[in-house]
């Protein structure tokens, strides 16, 4: 199997644990990733609260590219990029003269044809036999709850992913690699997203009660899919930890990592050494 | 609260909210499902529901000059359970937008900073270049000590890239230019 693939600007910096983690799963699993070339800012929330036309052109301009390859579908791992995508691509297919004037804007003829897929799709979907007889480490004592923020599923009309108030794709994948897998009431809750850098105060209520919650089922880890997720969950706990009088150190993965170990990858093979939170005393545990 | 008076009701901003939401938000009739599924609505001066309201009434000053508008943190949570299918999260895009044309002082400065920094960069860069994005929001917002330990560590964890890379600048500037001049007719 071979997918183009469009990384986004996360994965190239804050988040690249979740760009060499799902590189090294793929690679195991038999998953050839190709990046797109010259690929641009999605815009992300920015360019939606800004101007309706920006917002469709962005990722527009992306598929098109990917088009012009005759290339029929495209890998967007990051949760933001995957919904900037998926809405231009819906907004589209509604309105054939905003497809025009979009053409107009990028100076590209482009037929809105590209498929984007998310990686918890491709590994969910056909893959779970393969996984299952490619697990090389008992992880049946690693407890993990899968928090999958808000814009993989939201709005469901135009994600059309998963179910979007209960989710489970990430659990199935992670339990068809023996990880032994918890259920909680956070799944889909909003992480605060783009205000950690502006109004972090609140994003910091937001993420002590997803942490509280973690904690009260007996998570030993948090596995995400969205680079945004990650750095609050990760980046800010210790300061949550501050505010709230708490002593949380709770690891933040992204699922791509726990699936790698899962997989027999060594932890540095997956990044696991570059968060914030050590992962360190949760890795003893399993070698 | 203000008293109500006749010339608080802009109808010419009702439409303009009512066009760019897509779906009529005269449908909503208050249930607050919005506003209680709303992740940030202890923050806000007023709540999803009562912006709704306000819009359909064309109370524009109430509206724009409000925090919700900026606060919300389009998570979609909203849209996603209205039994009425009004896109809320497009009306709080659709307030920002209009309060941006308006030229009126956004009702949380930091994040209507932060979006024009954050879309100057990837105009500049054509990909989002990160340690530029933050100097440039410390500058603007003068909260220049904030988060400097955690830029320090992400830095040594090799997680912010100190030098930017150059993609498809000219296109970029080049759609950035067009949507201009097509949406300074249109809104």
């Amino acid at each position: 199997m071979k997918y183009p693939y469009y990384p986004g600007c996360s994965l190239h910096s804050t988040a690249r644990e979740y760009d060499i983690s799902l590189k090294a799963v793929s690679d195991t699993l038999g998953i050839e990733l190709k990046e797109i070339k010259k690929w641009i800012c999605c815009g992300a929330s920015a360019a939606h609260q800004t101007s309706s036309l920006l917002a469709i052109a962005l990722p527009a301009k992306n598929l098109a590219e990917v088009e012009k390859e005759n290339i029929e579908e495209v890998l967007v791992p990051c949760a933001a990029c995957f919904a900037r995508f998926k809405n231009a691509k819906y907004q589209l297919d509604k309105d054939p003269e905003l497809l025009k004037e979009i053409n107009d804007i990028i100076s590209q003829t482009f037929e809105n044809k590209v498929k984007i897929l998310h990686p918890l799709e491709i590994l969910s979907n056909g893959m779970s036999t393969k996984i299952k007889q490619s697990v090389k480490k008992d992880l049946s004592g690693f407890k993990v709850v899968c928090y999958y923020g808000c814009l993989l599923t939201r709005p469901p009309k135009i994600m059309q992913f998963d179910t979007c108030e209960y989710p489970v794709s990430m659990d199935e994948i992670l339990k068809n690699a023996g990880v032994h897998v918890l259920d909680w009431s956070f799944k889909t809750s909003c992480c605060g997203a783009a205000l950690s850098l502006t109004k972090t105060e609140i994003i910091l209520k937001l993420i002590d009660d997803i942490f509280e919650n973690a904690k009260a089922v007996g998570a030993d880890a948090i596995a995400v899919a969205c680079p945004l997720c990650h750095s609050n969950l990760d980046m800010r706990q210790q300061e949550a930890n501050k505010l709230f009088n708490r002593n949380h150190t709770i690891p933040i993965m992204y699922f791509t990592q726990v699936l790698g170990l899962a997989l027999g990858l060594k932890p540095y093979e997956l990044s696991l050494n570059t968060h914030l939170i050590e992962t360190d005393e949760l890795l003893s545990k399993i070698y | 609260m203000e008293e109500l008076s006749h010339n608080m009701f802009d109808w010419d901003f009702a439409n303009k909210v009512q066009k760019m939401a897509g779906n009529s938000i005269n449908l909503c009739f208050q249930c607050k499902k919005c506003t209680s599924g709303c992740p940030i609505v202890f923050q806000m001066d007023y709540s999803p529901a009562q912006i709704i309201y306000a819009a359909r009434l064309g109370m524009k000053d109430l509206v724009l000059n409000s925090n919700t508008i900026w606060l919300c943190a389009s998570c979609e949570t909203c849209t996603t359970r209205c039994p009425q299918d009004v896109d809320i999260a497009k009306v709080m895009d659709a307030g920002r937008i209009l309060a941006r044309k308006e030229k009126l002082r956004a009702g949380v400065r930091e994040i209507a900073i932060f979006n024009k920094t954050f879309l100057q960069n990837i105009r500049i860069f054509g990909r989002l270049y990160e340690a530029g994005l933050t100097v440039f929001l410390k500058l603007r917002t003068g909260e220049i000590k904030k988060d400097l330990d955690l830029g320090i560590t992400m830095l040594k964890k090799g997680k912010l890239k100190l030098f930017p890379s150059f993609t498809r600048v000219f296109e970029i500037n080049r759609m950035f230019s067009r949507i201009k001049k097509l949406e300074h007719k249109r809104i």
